[in-house]
């Protein structure tokens, strides 16, 4: 309930530490330079790009299970509100998982 | 003056710069507590603490990286591999802090710098669309930030309380949750076919590409950067 493991700790402290970096550095930068062309495209690219990797190989390689659960969850976004789609798509993958035959992947 | 402004607060606590916070906060506060639970929940299935959970939560206090940590959680922690991930994830915080400059230019630098440490994507909308309205104040901004913080380090810690009771996660599709979180946050971020399509194909075929290869967190890098490049490739020619 409240062990803490120093190497988390420090994994903590370094996540805090880089995130406390990019709350500041704009508001600093801004100050110093202007962000514009692709130095702001980069930055803008940047949350997109690493979303996308994080899924891409769950919802595009994993197996059909993933595959329509994410498209489930994407078609459900469009009409309500996000957690019901998060939901949505997470008893998908429940029940798929469930009825497909294990083992099966693309 | 001061008096008159008093009375009013007392007698109608949703008017003043304090409610209007307040108000513009509670949808927001409903939805992040629901995430928080999620997010404690899943905390509690990779081996964290409450302790630990509360930890990370109250010094991160950003919710897409700490959900991203949890995905690539190992035991014991990769330290820089972490420390990583949340500095891309958290990348984007660099454009909004200095989209928010404008609105803190009249702040006193300590109390500026201060509201930068809580900035999250929530407030952040709500403090540039307040700023575009009248002066943000610095009390409009600390009752937003206050109601979130609270909110996503109680709701996170409750999680991970509540969450180390429950079994094997696949079963339920919890471990889907992520996947399926990243893909509603990506919805929101994108930006028509002419600005995001290339960017996010290179990136989906980087990552895909170089799991199947590569163990280990490697495909985020890989993936990210692709991404990076073709977005930054595409973005000086306007």
């Amino acid at each position: 309930m409240m062990t803490v493991d120093p190497t988390t700790l420090a994994a903590i402290v370094g996540m805090a530490s880089a995130t406390v970096l990019t709350r500041l550095a704009g508001f600093w930068l801004v100050q110093k330079i202007t962000i514009e062309g692709r130095l702001a495209a980069a930055l803008e690219a940047v949350p997109g790009a690493i979303l996308i990797s994080l899924i891409a190989p769950i919802v595009f390689a994993k197996g059909p299970a993933e595959g329509f659960a994410g498209l489930v969850t994407v078609l459900i976004a469009k009409r309500a509100p996000a957690l019901v789609a998060v939901a949505g798509g997470v008893a998908t993958v429940a029940l798929l998982r469930a009825v497909l035959p294990q083992n099966l992947s693309l | 003056m001061e008096k008159q402004m008093e009375k009013g607060q007392m007698e109608s606590p949703w008017r003043g710069e304090a409610g209007e916070g307040l108000v513009a906060i509670l949808p927001v506060v409903v939805s992040v507590a629901a995430y928080g639970l999620l997010f404690g929940t899943l905390a509690a299935q990779q081996g964290l603490s409450p302790l630990e959970t509360f930890l990370m939560s109250a010094m991160v206090f950003a919710g897409g990286s700490q959900f991203v940590a949890l995905d690539l959680w190992t035991t014991p922690a990769a330290i820089w591999t972490l420390t990583m991930a949340a500095l891309m994830v958290n990348l984007r915080h660099v454009l909004m802090g200095a989209s928010l400059a404008p609105a803190l230019a009249n702040w006193p630098r300590r109390r500026a710098y201060g509201a930068l440490f809580f900035m999250a994507d929530e407030n952040w909308a709500l403090a540039v669309r307040r700023a575009a309205e009248r002066p943000l104040s610095f009390t409009y901004y600390a009752v937003m930030a206050a109601a979130l913080y609270v909110t996503w380090t109680a709701s996170t810690t409750t999680g991970a309380v509540l969450g180390s009771g429950l079994a094997s996660p696949e079963r339920w599709g919890l471990d889907f949750a992520f996947a399926a979180i990243f893909l509603v946050l990506l919805m929101g971020l994108w930006r028509g076919p002419s600005k995001s399509l290339w960017p996010w194909l290179a990136a989906a075929v980087a990552a895909v590409a170089t799991h199947q290869v590569v163990a280990g967190a490697w495909y985020v890098l890989a993936g990210a950067a692709a991404g990076t490049l073709v977005g930054a490739a595409m973005g000086g020619e306007e």
